[in-house]
């Protein structure tokens, strides 16, 4: 069973995402939560770090999108919106969860 | 409590990986951290734990916190072996990158590469990062 | 599923608390089983009930309490950090309890999971 890692700060402020990246293997699931979520945005100085780890599966938190007034920005490609309860199931889905605080 | 801890010993073992990323006096994170580490050995449970990112500065020799007025608690690690925590990686990159390198810290630890890291992590029952 | 959940930071500062908050409420509305949630660090300020939002805002003490309430959710505060920050028994919300760092390794062991959310 492959990890979910959890990502929860801006990658315009700090290093998480890529301290997350460097460590995230093929095949395992990240998401973007809270201040997170701005990486998902499509044309960004940020996106390409995401963009080119096509074999890691990304997951954005709409709520978290929505609350900062982002539901109509378009995010990077293959990126999946989920809600609190598809964060659940990853959650469920993936064994362990590493939240890179 | 007897029966308590009792129960606990009986139990599961579990791996636990204890993931150290902050560094030490600017926020409260590795001493909290520390402290978890110390009870979950006392559980008999399997623990790595890992120094990465600015988790390396915790283990860096010659700490000398008079000067602010706080604990030094960089001494603890030095306890990690008597609470029977064995394996203590620090992570080749993070080390690196800082300009430290294994003679700059006050326990020993077995380097691992970022991969290697990876790797461990996806071994993991449990992964706990402060 | 069996769900551990780690809460590292108070209800207010920054936004772990609520998401921690949300994630609990969507695993019970699921099904899954909660553990316990465990307050470490600054989260043990999640079980003061002097803590006062203002009207238009949400009360995230008042949430877990009543979370506690209707799902029986276990809240455990760490004795450890909670002395530190001055949060005592007689400052307790309703649901919460003051117990030592062994309930999270235990949350760890008996859960399936263990989820943290933090700063």
């Amino acid at each position: 069973m492959s990890i979910l890692h959890t990502v929860n700060k801006s990658p315009f402020e700090r290093n998480t995402l890529m301290d997350c990246l460097a460590r995230a293997k093929d095949g395992a699931a990240v998401l973007l939560i809270e201040d997170g979520v701005y990486g998902a945005l499509a044309g960004t100085q940020a996106s390409d770090a995401i963009a080119k780890r096509g074999a890691i599966k990304f997951y954005a938190l709409g709520p978290d999108l929505d609350a900062r007034g982002l539901a109509e920005k378009p995010l990077i490609d293959g990126i999946t919106l989920i809600d609190y309860s598809g964060f659940v199931d990853l959650a469920e889905a993936h064994n362990p969860v590493q939240s890179w605080l | 409590m007897d029966d308590f801890e009792d129960d606990e010993f009986d139990g599961p073992v579990k791996k636990f990986l204890f993931l150290n990323r902050k560094a030490p006096y600017g926020t409260i994170y590795a001493l909290e951290g520390l402290e978890v580490v110390l009870i979950t050995a006392a559980f008999d449970q399997d623990v790595s734990m890992v120094f990465a990112d600015d988790g390396v500065f915790q283990i860096k020799k010659d700490q000398e916190t008079s000067g602010i007025n706080m604990k030094n608690f960089s001494p603890t690690y030095r306890a990690l072996e008597g609470y029977e925590v064995e394996k203590v990686y620090a992570e080749k990159e993070s080390l690196e990158a800082r300009g430290l390198s294994e003679d700059d810290l006050v326990i020993p630890v077995e380097v691992l590469s970022a991969a290697e890291l990876a790797e461990l992590m996806d071994t993991q029952d449990v992964i706990v990062s402060f | 599923m069996k769900f551990g959940i780690l809460v590292n930071e108070g209800p207010f500062t920054h936004q772990a608390s609520d998401s921690a908050y949300h994630f609990t409420k969507a695993a019970l509305e699921k099904g899954h089983e909660i553990v316990r949630v465990f307050f470490y660090h600054d989260g043990v300020n999640n079980a003061n009930k002097l803590s006062e939002p203002q009207s238009d805002d949400r009360n995230l003490v008042g949430m877990w309490s009543a979370l506690a309430e209707e799902h029986g959710v276990e809240l455990i505060v760490c004795v450890a950090a909670a002395l530190r920050r001055g949060i005592k028994d007689e400052l307790l919300a309703a649901g919460f309890t003051i117990s030592g760092l062994g309930q999270l390794v235990e949350a760890g062991i008996i859960g399936d999971r263990l989820i943290t959310f933090g700063d």
